[in-house]
């Protein structure tokens, strides 16, 4: 079994963001930087993949700037096999120009499964990975929850609205991961040691810019202050009052 | 989180690991476990997996290969939330395993290290004795020469892991002319059957059926503590032990130079579980102080307990450095025994004053065990004990000051 894991470096969603200078993107000093958590799902599934069937390959491919080999680094400490960076100074908010390189990548790699996380915890744009799979003509099951693999074929379990759909599909096929599909493993000290040794191939990629641009970002609103209408039962009818006509939620 | 910028990425990554592994795993059994005073074997075996018990360790040894920081931040990250966990690793790798690695011949390295360096089996050092104590060179446990073997009898008491831990360091009398001095002091490595082996066997790990045991040691009743309550602190019984001499380590004579030389080591470790304390402790109160309304806002908004928090900082922040400082010299060859010393005495005494602090910081609700800050209060006073005094580090520090001009015992 031959498994890819595309994965995004992105600022922690603990971390206090800053807008920049140009006002269009945001400063990344200071800030700290994870594996996309979405994408963590899809290194640990790829992972158990590899571990029950006791052999293949599990490869780490990344778009990104230079910083991208830490995350990259972080997945083969979990215990992926090798890592590929698509070097590039710029992410285009579009995502079609990433997805075109991510598939370039893969095209030609022999892979079983392709995983992505359904998100990335930046840009939410969720449009990455079926964007690859179209692009390569695979079929594409988005935000998994749960997922088996047998004599070829795959289903797969997504959480929608009021219940659960199941899914089968051929192999080979793109995955995007949601929350629940497993309980990623920390990285092993020793695995941090061991990824050090595992090989990561850096390939310089110029991407297009797209059809999207970034005009301006700014702050959410700031979130205004409580209002006490009263007290005990007597203030219940202001209180359903505000409710109704101020907030507009009953 | 903490970002020193004298670290590496790699040991900024270890306490992320190690601290996420801690919230997520320690914290919610932690109450329970001090309550019970019951060794955690579930996360002991997911401490092993991680590879922190044998984080500092070669990788051909089964141990992780990371540098002395990153244990020292390991252990430093666990006590955060549970000093017991972080006693756990700190023992068995600087006291259980640290002499045999030192130490150890190829042979004993390839036999005891792998079983320790993974977590599949836990070590412990045995040095003190109902009469020896801080005066460690009494030893008054002798072992006599039998042909291919020694006969060891005595008492160590207080050992860490003595009935959960399989493979142990002692320390006995070879040579009785040199009765209450440290030359005539050898080192031996000795096993027995973990005490909890039918836990071992359905956990995984805590018991090795193949390794040869020695015949007479064994682990006595468990100490009742006020704190540390779910690490495991035994007597360790010899009875005319029977020990090949294969596992003499180290040179015959030498088992006082080299216990000095693990002590230091165990130093850092104590210095950095007592500073993960205090680190812990300051966490809670800031979380604390800020929801607790009191006069209509929060008492965070005091001025006195601004003071509170701002002095504990502080302290943190300089024993860190030392404690930092202390495990750098020895990751990079340099003398650290005077830097041990003052790492473990100032984290120590700090972690007690600071843990105190923060159960008064917590008010009524902080002497219950509904706040873990009382569990701290009581975890951190042993820190001022275990592995030298708090008066044997100044003794230590002072003879390094003024060489032997002071002639102290200790
Ligand atoms: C929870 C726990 C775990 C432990 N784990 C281990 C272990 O794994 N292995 C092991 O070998 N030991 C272990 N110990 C033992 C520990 O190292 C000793 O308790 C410690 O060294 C002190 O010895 P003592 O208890 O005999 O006290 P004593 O030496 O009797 O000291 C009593 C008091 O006298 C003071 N004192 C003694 N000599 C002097 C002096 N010269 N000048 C000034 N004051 C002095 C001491 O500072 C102390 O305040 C452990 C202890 C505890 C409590």
């Amino acid at each position: 079994m031959k498994i890819a894991v595309c994965v995004k470096r992105v600022p922690d969603s603990e971390a206090r963001i800053k807008i920049d200078a140009s006002g269009k993107a945001i400063d990344e000093g200071g800030v700290k930087f994870v594996l996309n958590p979405y994408e963590e799902f899809a290194v640990e599934e790829a992972l158990k993949l590899k571990e029950a069937a006791g052999s293949g390959e599990v490869v780490v491919i990344s778009a990104g700037s230079d910083a991208s080999q830490e995350t990259i680094r972080t997945a083969l400490a979990m215990g992926a096999d090798r890592g590929v960076l698509l070097k590039t100074d710029h992410i285009p908010l579009d995502p079609l120009p990433v997805a075109k390189a991510l598939a370039a990548e893969l095209a030609e790699g022999g892979y079983d499964l392709i995983f992505f996380g359904k998100l990335a915890i930046d840009d939410y744009s969720h449009g990455i990975g079926p964007m690859v799979a179209e692009l390569l003509s695979l079929p594409c099951v988005s935000a998994i929850a749960a997922l088996q693999i047998a004599n070829g074929k795959g289903k797969a379990e997504r959480e929608i609205e009021g219940g659960v759909e199941v899914v089968e599909f051929p192999l080979p096929a793109v995955l995007t991961t949601d929350k629940g599909l497993n309980e990623p493993r920390y990285p092993a000290l020793r695995g941090i040691m061991l990824a050090k040794k595992k090989p990561l191939d850096v390939k310089d990629v110029a991407l297009e810019t797209g059809g999207l641009d970034v005009l301006s970002l700014s702050y959410p609103p700031e979130r205004k202050a409580g209002r006490i209408v009263g007290e005990g039962a007597a203030a219940v009818p202001a209180l359903v009052d505000a409710l109704k006509n101020e907030a507009k939620v009953l | 989180m903490i970002d020193i910028p004298y670290l590496t990425d790699q040991q900024h990554q270890v306490r992320e690991i190690a601290r996420g592994f801690a919230e997520r795993e320690i914290r919610p059994v932690a109450r329970d476990l001090d309550r019970e005073a019951r060794f955690p074997w579930a996360t002991v075996k997911q401490m092993g997996e991680l590879g922190f018990m044998g984080a500092p360790w070669p990788v051909e040894l089964e141990g992780a290969g990371m540098d002395y920081l990153s244990y020292v931040i390991v252990v430093e990250e666990l006590a955060r939330v549970d000093a017991s966990h972080s006693i756990t690793v700190s023992a068995h790798t600087t006291l259980g395993t640290s002499p045999i690695v030192n130490f150890g011949t190829e042979e004993q390295k390839q036999r005891f290290v792998p079983l320790l360096a993974s977590g599949r089996v836990l070590g412990g050092f045995g040095l003190t004795e109902p009469g020896a104590g801080s005066d460690a060179g009494g030893t008054q446990t002798v072992a006599v020469e039998k042909g291919d073997h020694y006969v060891l009898t005595g008492s160590k008491i207080f050992i860490t892991h003595a009935g959960v831990g399989e493979i142990f360091v002692v320390t006995a009398r070879t040579d009785p002319t040199s009765a209450r001095s440290g030359r005539g002091i050898t080192s031996f490595i000795v096993t027995k059957d973990t005490v909890d082996v039918d836990t071992c066997t359905a956990v995984g790990i805590g018991h090795a059926p193949d390794l040869p045991k020695t015949p007479g040691v064994k682990a006595a009743k468990k100490e009742d503590k006020l704190g540390w309550r779910a690490s495991d602190t035994r007597e360790l019984i010899l009875q005319e032990a029977i020990v090949p001499k294969e596992n003499v380590l180290g040179e015959p004579g030498m088992g006082f130079v080299n216990f000095l030389k693990t002590l230091d080591d165990g130093r850092i470790g104590v210095g950095a579980l007592s500073l993960g304390l205090a680190q812990g402790a300051l966490d809670e109160c800031l979380k604390y102080t800020a929801e607790r309304q009191q006069f209509g806002r929060p008492i965070a908004s005091f001025q006195a307990v601004h003071f509170a928090l701002a002095d504990m900082a502080t302290e943190i922040e300089a024993a860190r450095h030392l404690v930092y400082y202390a495990g750098w010299l020895r990751q990079n060859g340099k003398p650290y025994k005077k830097a041990a010393a003052m790492a473990k005495l100032f984290a120590s005494e700090l972690a007690t004053r600071a843990t105190i602090k923060a159960v008064q910081l917590h008010g009524g609700y902080g002497y219950t065990t509904e706040y873990p800050v009382e569990r701290m209060m009581r975890d951190a006073k042993v820190g001022e004990i275990g592995e030298g005094t708090s008066e044997i580090q100044r003794i230590v520090i002072a003879r390094e000051l003024l060489g032997d001009v002071v002639a102290v015992t200790g």
